[in-house]
């Protein structure tokens, strides 16, 4: 009995092997995330599961997209958190040890159930597909509608951005000014 | 005869809208449990981006396979990439104040206006 190896029959096998490694990553870095006592760690598996839900994004046909998670959430946003801990010297959460264990289970029942409530939702919906597509959703065509028909969202959202730097310089700043005095 | 059904729902997996969906669930119901469980401001934060981030993959998966104009979706997105990284920002910088002011992020030992 022979294997068959014709690219026909390997390539779809490969792809879907590299999508579930992909959404295993992303699982497994959230889980790392959300369960790790220490924060270094929990940072560390958010970013990991930052670059699985990349991972996803191309497998969505949006490569924009996950070149965008990348650079922004794991250049960005996952590097200002470490900065974070390392600036406000975090002490790792080792304290009252004692109640936190039902208050976990509590929390993962809860968690649970919400995923099974939601899971339990997608299965017996019955989804309609669009019969037309207007476009390929193709870099041009976000680039396009990003400065037509959403421009407006566009520009609130540069200065919702220029009002958080902002604030985040006005709120570091008055608390040293505090501290002087 | 069970086993090539298998095979096949594993090869089509990437190209079924469920699959995301189920996810996008997984990350909203792990971020939600994250968030419950730490117990500083850094580790709720972390969390919060997780739940965003399965909030994202429902929108761009719902763009991809249901919607007319795919761009929607894709859009969205980076919408909620942009409110995130505002978010980020004015949540560490808060954090700084506080932990200028109190000498901690725990969120237990915040409890000045605690009745």
């Amino acid at each position: 009995m022979t294997i068959d190896l014709s690219p026909e029959k390997v390539y779809p096998l490969v792809s879907a092997l590299l999508f579930a490694g992909v959404a295993g990553v992303t699982l497994l870095g959230a889980l790392v995330a959300a369960a790790s006592r220490r924060l270094v760690y929990s940072v560390s598996g958010l970013a990991l599961s930052f670059v699985g839900l990349a991972g996803l994004y191309l497998y969505l046909q949006s490569p924009f997209l996950a070149l965008m998670q990348i650079l922004i959430y794991i250049g960005a946003v996952c590097i200002v958190i470490m900065f974070a801990i390392m600036l406000a010297d975090v002490v790792e959460e080792k304290s009252a040890r004692s109640r936190a264990l039902p208050a976990a289970i509590a929390a993962f029942l809860v968690a649970a159930m919400l995923a099974f409530a939601l899971i339990a939702l997608i299965g017996r919906t019955a989804w309609m597909p669009k019969a037309v597509r207007v476009n390929a959703g193709a870099v041009q065509d976000i680039g396009r509608a990003l400065l037509t028909r959403f421009g407006f969202a566009f520009e609130l959202i540069s200065v919702v951005l220029l009002l958080a730097i902002l604030g985040a310089l006005v709120v570091a700043r008055t608390g040293r000014g505090n501290n002087r005095e | 005869m069970n086993n090539p059904g298998v095979l096949n729902f594993f090869t089509q997996a990437s190209n079924h809208l469920g699959v995301y969906l189920v996810l996008g669930a997984l990350l909203f119901a792990i971020g939600f449990f994250g968030f419950c469980r730490h117990r500083t401001l850094v580790g709720m934060l972390v969390s919060g981006e997780l739940i965003l981030s399965g909030a994202s993959l429902n929108f761009v998966a719902f763009g991809r396979f249901l919607a007319a104009d795919p761009v929607t979706g894709q859009a969205f997105a980076l919408f909620i990439m942009g409110i995130a990284a505002a978010e980020a920002a004015i949540v560490l910088s808060i954090m700084l104040a506080v932990y200028r002011n109190y000498r901690t992020i725990q969120t237990r030992d915040l409890k000045e206006m605690e009745g």
